[in-house]
């Protein structure tokens, strides 16, 4: 409704708080911002090519192109890139990047290959096994405990997708000016959201 | 300083001051605003309001760069890379906080009128009575009927939208046509008719257009109010007062113009100008007026006139009752439930409104009596989930994508908004320690919410989760998110009107008692809180002000 309505509406993101906490929304402790700047941890300015090219990938097997573009398409790796340089704390900076390293580890050890090496049904089924891991872990972890970076892959994707001018106006719905509102329009399944 | 002279000055440029600008011109006299921040022209400088989502590279989120540039602004939702111009700059005005307290603040032309959140509502005599009937702080000195046709005239004016609901708590208004509920609210708000007695669910009075009004276009429901609208759909000194001022001609604006203090004649017992701290070049001017409207918000016409001491008034102009400074004031907010509106899977909306629902206040009156004071009212609306839900039993993949281009259930929350009460105790004044960028004292903040407000606090919390529950929602769940004073960006209270000198800083007309050509007309006067959103109040007893103001210069009293 208003600017108080905010608060519910983007915190939230898969059903529980964003990570990064302040991307959105911090509500609660301020004292991380002294905390930051502190932290001399360094970290790369931003991701490589490769990594992005994999980051793609990823997001394309969270959202693959179905009848509408997929997270590929709206170059989600490269979104990624930005929003864990500029907006992710140096603690989840580091889990994020070590866990590219780690996506890749688990994929040669379950398949020898590494995740860009694995066909459309093994990234589908490997990235599932990391959700259930994710989600998981989810489910003990504590405020303080670190996160997961499977969690902030799919995270990104869907932030990145949903907000991305194809997934907004393709697999959404977009309409700059809607110069009236009508609150009961009948729907059926399969209409798409408005993206705002 | 003929140059320098003029009939009238404005200190800020805001919701209040904009409208004192706009009648003090009307009405003929030679008129200055000044303006402590930079100019925001109208439509020109809203730079991200046709921006598309994609259009920006954090999609609207803060960065680390941001939380650390504005470590206030970062404690909620108002920190953000879509209007991040529209807020003050908090390395080069600090301020102290002796207890937490939350300053969001806007130092530009338009000050917050730029992102308020029009929500509109008359205060009632419950209101105006309540500080004299409960025995606390000090009796307000003009009542409903005082201020009725000055809502009317603000309201026709400011373009509010919204319903005459006949509703003894909140007054009726000279409303455009209202907004609508959507399809759920629609049958909560009937059900809670239903079950409750005096509970009432209206649409928002919001001071969004929704016809053409004074060559604004209306609402076209696009929801982005607070990055400006080039439509002019919403109330603000941008879209309504200024151009109306300028369009008298006697308008002059003068933005970086820091008003360091109020010049104040010992012989004539009278102001007889101000002196301004150019922002940008850090010289000093003098301006002279014949009267003098203080509207820079509560907080900062507090410091104004904090900053006026002279050997007469050591603390400040308008000082001598003990009052300036105290009795800081806000509405506490954050509580509230929310849940799921089943049965409305076929049901959906066109465009985005930017209004909700509001629940005006039924505790302590009517008969009801509870373990606090005083009352507040909800804000809210149902919606249907959009693509960040969790979608059950689906992990990743093409189904999981497809399932999330679709809208998910429908919720609904209510919000309370308290109101807090005028503590004495409650209050700002100047370090004498600490500076801002331009050597300026800076405010400390010792201020907090008390018992009354936090045992509100539970039923605003509870009532929310009986409503909805009565009104058939699913999985009603409650919260309490926590409140720090200031966050409800309804400053009120530092320089309060009341009846007597001795206890009040201003009278019945907003004039300060130790000096009656300054008019203080912005949330500082505020004797109590009520807890509805305080803006329409300000518009109204500014122009109430200015009509005195006027009518005692002809009387050469003032």
């Amino acid at each position: 409704m208003n600017r108080r309505d905010a608060l519910g509406r983007v915190a939230l993101l898969m059903g529980g708080a964003v990570i990064g906490g302040d991307l959105f929304l911090s509500g609660c402790s301020t004292d991380n911002s002294k905390k930051t700047a502190k932290a001399k941890q360094k970290v790369e300015e931003t991701l490589d090519a490769n990594q992005v090219a994999l980051l793609n990938e990823v997001g394309e097997t969270i959202l693959p192109a179905t009848k509408t573009p997929g997270a590929k398409a709206a170059n989600v790796g490269g979104f990624m890139a930005v929003m864990v340089r500029d907006c992710y704390k140096p603690e989840d900076q580091k889990i994020f990047l070590e866990g590219i390293t780690k996506l890749n580890d688990a994929s040669k050890q379950k398949y020898s290959k590494d995740f860009m090496g694995l066909d459309a049904g093994q990234r589908k089924e490997f990235l599932t096994a990391l959700d259930a891991e994710q989600k998981q872990y989810a489910q003990t972890k504590t405020l303080e405990q670190p996160n997961h970076y499977f969690r902030m892959m799919k995270e990104l994707t869907l932030l990145g997708f949903f907000t991305s001018e194809p997934g907004a106006t393709q697999a959404l719905r977009y309409l700059p000016i809607p110069g009236k509102y009508d609150g009961n329009v009948p729907y059926k399944k399969g209409d798409r959201a408005w993206a705002t | 300083m003929a140059q320098n002279t003029y009939d009238a000055i404005v200190i800020g440029s805001g919701i209040s001051g904009g409208m004192a600008a706009k009648e003090l011109t009307e009405k003929g006299l030679k008129t200055i605003m000044l303006e402590r921040g930079r100019n925001v022209e109208h439509i020109k400088d809203y730079v991200n309001a046709n921006k598309a989502p994609w259009e920006f590279p954090h999609r609207g989120g803060k960065t680390q760069q941001m939380i650390k540039d504005y470590p206030v602004l970062s404690r909620d939702y108002t920190l953000n890379e879509t209007n991040l111009d529209f807020w003050t700059n908090e390395q080069k005005s600090p301020y102290v906080e002796a207890k937490p307290f939350d300053w969001f603040r806007g130092y530009q032309v338009g000050g917050r009128s730029l992102m308020w959140g029009r929500q509109s509502y008359r205060l009632s005599d419950f209101d105006f009575e309540a500080n004299a009937k409960d025995g606390i702080a000090v009796d307000w000195p003009i009542r409903y009927k005082d201020m009725a046709p000055w809502y009317s005239h603000a309201e026709k004016f400011a373009g509010i939208s919204g319903n005459r609901d006949g509703l003894a708590q909140l007054p009726d208004g000279d409303f455009m046509p209202a907004m609508e509920m959507n399809v759920v609210e629609k049958d909560v708000a009937a059900r809670i008719k239903k079950h409750f007695k005096n509970r009432d669910m209206i649409i928002g009075r919001t001071a969004n257009i929704t016809k053409p009004h004074n060559n604004r276009v209306n609402c076209q429901y696009r929801n982005k109010c607070w990055l400006g609208c080039q439509f002019g759909a919403y109330f603000s000194t941008q879209s309504a007062t200024l151009p109306m001022a300028m369009a008298t001609g006697n308008l002059t604006l003068r933005p970086f113009s820091i008003v360091t203090k109020i010049l104040y004649d010992k012989d004539t017992k009278r102001a007889k100008g101000v002196e301004v701290l150019d922002a940008e070049t850090n010289k000093t001017y003098e301006y002279f007026a014949k009267v003098i409207f203080v509207n820079a918000s509560a907080l900062n016409s507090a410091w104004v006139l904090m900053n006026s001491a002279t050997d007469v008034w050591p603390e400040g102009l308008g000082s001598s009752s003990g009052e300036l400074g105290h009795n800081l004031m806000d509405h506490h907010f954050r509580a509230g439930a929310h849940g799921d509106a089943e049965g409305y899977e076929d049901k959906y909306v066109f465009g985005r409104r930017a209004n909700g629902i509001y629940v005006p206040r039924y505790r302590n009156l009517f008969g009801d009596k509870r373990d606090y004071i005083r009352g507040f009212g909800y804000q809210g609306s149902a919606s249907r989930e959009g693509w960040s839900r969790e979608v059950a039993e689906m992990s990743i993949g093409g189904d999981y994508k497809d399932a999330l281009t679709e809208p998910g259930k429908w919720t609904m929350g209510i919000t309370g908004f308290g109101e807090t009460l005028p503590y004495h105790d409650n209050r700002t004044y100047l370090s004498k320690t600490e500076k801002d960028a331009w050597g300026l004292p800076v405010l400390v903040m010792d201020a907090t919410i008390r018992d009354n407000e936090q045992k509100m606090r539970v039923d605003m919390m509870e009532d929310a989760k009986e409503m909805l529950e009565k009104a058939g929602l699913k999985n009603v769940n409650t919260y309490n998110n926590g409140y720090t004073l200031g966050g409800g960006i309804h400053e009120m209270g530092t320089a309060r009107m009341g009846l007597d000198p001795k206890t009040s800083v201003l009278n019945k007309h907003n004039q300060v008692w130790d000096a009656p050509n300054v008019y203080v007309t912005d949330g500082a006067a505020m004797t109590s809180a009520a807890c509805v959103n305080p803006s329409l109040t300000y518009l109204a007893m500014t122009a109430r002000a200015v009509d005195h103001a006027v009518s005692e210069l002809k009387k050469q009293n003032i």
